[in-house]
């Protein structure tokens, strides 16, 4: 009686997770296949006539297929910042990790006020203007490298911490130098925090929004994020365009949770949970 | 010795990194300082003292924005903390479904924050949104939630949790796993109830994972931008105003001094704030 009883409890449970976590989902989903006036109703209702494909062609040559052009654009600004955010993370984190000395306690500063500090915005358009890369990708780049800097090195730091010296020493007593220590032997063993922080951060700057905003305006450089938000103003009477512009937009870190979901929270718990 | 230990871990690899921290982060964070007594058009800068921060503290727009701040990341951090151990102990418990569910509520952490905002406008919707059609099935008249200005600021801090408390929970399942089995054997010897280990085990020998729920999201609701900005853009009027959409706010309108003064309230808000809390806590903490 009381195993009826607890699976009942359970049962309860997960449909009333399914209930707050599941339905908000479903309702982007089904009202990205109705016509125009059947989503103006906001309702669960299955589509009458399903058209998902032809919500996605019609919001994909929207504006000149914009959408098209965010997603290359978005692709573009996550990939060339995780190689770099990764390769120069990884440099900073070997060295902070295996070399003490009286600047460390400087450098931990800098890196914890990094993970606290708000960034200042116009400020930061000012010294993009100066060096000539304000409304440029490369300067969004350059913005998400600094913003994902902190947290990424004190990953590689701590990991590196597990790395055993004697690996070190033996390389040196073999006649290995610094740069080829660290990219012939110590960057493969960083992997498992390189794929974390590859997954994380891909996720982090694909959903970026703010910084976008502010440092890469201009229908041009439009990323993933910034269309939905022009959408938003534009599609006031189509919201079965808005949804099916949130599907697709949902659809790259939907496949990463589903491959990565371990990897994941093992990230996002590393950098809080102290050992 | 030494010199290959210098030469090896040489200080060149930091450079990398180092130049576009300082350029990119630094540099903007220490000028920002300077900024702020300005009035200043990116090329032309006029000094004028405290004239900016006057303004945010007199000005009503401006200075509901410091009181909103500091509502929404008191709000949103509790309710995380308190829902992320309450589900964390659920979902560490011997639940055939635990797997499941916490693949669930974590999910929406990795969904677009524009996308979500939308969805949840539309269903807040006060006449045709899901929240009151499923109220008024029941018998009651839902409120208009993001049209009140009471009531706004409330509900966007509510999606918030919603999207961001699976974050709390997978960070107290680790801290709970990491609790040693010997506390609940000898619990179980002392004939302790589930109230029990609740309360003198499970609360206090998880605080560090406390400790990282409560500096993450107060942080984090303090520097809120993106889900006010979709959901209500500060409006009814200014009733639900950010610093940071005031910050965002300023810069259109072009008073990027102005803007830049928003920036170091909230840069002095959150020093002022998340260190101190951060001290506290680092004190109460105790060894498992």
């Amino acid at each position: 009686m009381r195993r009826v009883r607890s699976f009942g409890f359970e049962a309860l449970g997960v449909a009333f997770a399914l209930l707050v976590f599941g339905i908000p989902f479903y309702f982007m989903i089904v009202n990205a296949g109705k016509d125009a006036k059947e989503a103006s109703l906001l309702n669960l209702n299955w589509p009458t006539s399903p058209q998902f494909w032809d919500n996605i062609r019609t919001v994909a040559e929207t504006r000149d297929y914009m959408l098209l052009r965010a997603f290359v654009n978005s692709t573009a600004l996550t990939l060339f910042s995780i190689v770099v955010l990764i390769l120069f993370c990884a440099m900073a984190g070997f060295v902070l990790q295996r070399r003490k000395g009286r600047a460390s306690p400087v450098f931990e500063f800098l890196i914890l006020s990094g993970l606290i500090i708000p960034p200042a915005i116009v400020p930061t358009i000012w010294v993009l203007d100066g060096i000539g890369l304000f409304k440029t990708l490369l300067g969004l780049i350059l913005v998400e490298v600094a913003l994902g800097f902190p947290f990424s090195v004190m990953l590689y730091k701590n990991f590196m911490a597990t790395v055993p010296r004697e690996i070190d020493e033996a390389a040196i007593l073999d006649g290995c130098g610094g740069i080829r220590l660290f990219f012939r032997i110590i960057m493969p063993l960083l992997q498992p925090v390189t794929a974390t922080i590859v997954v994380l951060s891909s996720v982090t700057i694909f959903n970026d929004f703010t910084n976008p905003l502010y440092f890469l305006p201009g229908a041009d450089n439009v990323t993933v994020q910034l269309t939905l938000y022009n959408f938003q103003s534009q599609f006031v009477t189509q919201y079965n365009l808005l949804f099916a512009n949130i599907l697709l937009i949902t659809i790259p870190p939907f496949i990463l949770f589903l491959i990565f979901n371990k990897r994941i929270v093992a990230g996002m718990t590393a950098g809080s949970v102290k050992a | 010795m030494n010199g290959v230990f210098k030469r090896t871990y040489s200080y060149w690899f930091l450079l990398p990194a180092g130049i576009i921290y300082l350029l990119i982060f630094l540099t903007p964070t220490i000028s920002s300082f300077f900024f702020s007594f300005t009035r200043w058009d990116l090329s032309d800068w006029q000094y004028i003292g405290f004239e900016n921060f006057r303004m945010f503290f007199r000005e009503q727009s401006l200075a509901i924005g410091f009181r909103n701040t500091l509502i929404y990341a008191v709000v949103t951090s509790s309710l995380k903390v308190v829902l992320g151990l309450l589900l964390g102990v659920l979902l560490t418990s011997k639940l055939r479904s635990k797997h499941f569910l916490r693949s669930i509520i974590f999910f929406p952490t990795l969904v677009s924050t524009i996308a979500i905002g939308i969805a949840f406008s539309m269903m807040m919707h006060p006449t045709e949104g899901l929240i009151n059609s499923a109220l008024s099935v029941v018998g009651i008249t839902g409120p208009d939630w993001l049209g009140n200005p009471k009531l706004a600021l409330l509900s966007v801090a509510f999606v918030d949790v919603w999207k961001g408390v699976g974050i709390a929970l997978v960070i107290y399942i680790a801290g709970i796993l990491s609790i040693p089995e010997d506390y609940y054997e000898a619990l179980q010897i002392d004939g302790g109830t589930g109230w029990n280990k609740f309360w003198s085990i499970i609360v206090p020998l998880s605080r560090p994972a406390t400790h990282s729920v409560i500096i993450l999201s107060f942080i984090g609701g303090l520097r809120s931008f993106d889900l006010i900005w979709t959901m209500t853009k500060g409006g009814p009027g200014f009733t639900t105003d950010l610093i940071a959409s005031i910050i965002y706010k300023q810069y259109q309108g072009g008073f990027y001094g102005l803007a830049t003064a928003g920036n170091v309230i909230l840069f002095l808000v959150v020093a002022a704030l998340a260190v101190p809390l951060n001290l506290y806590m680092n004190r109460k903490e105790v060894d498992l």
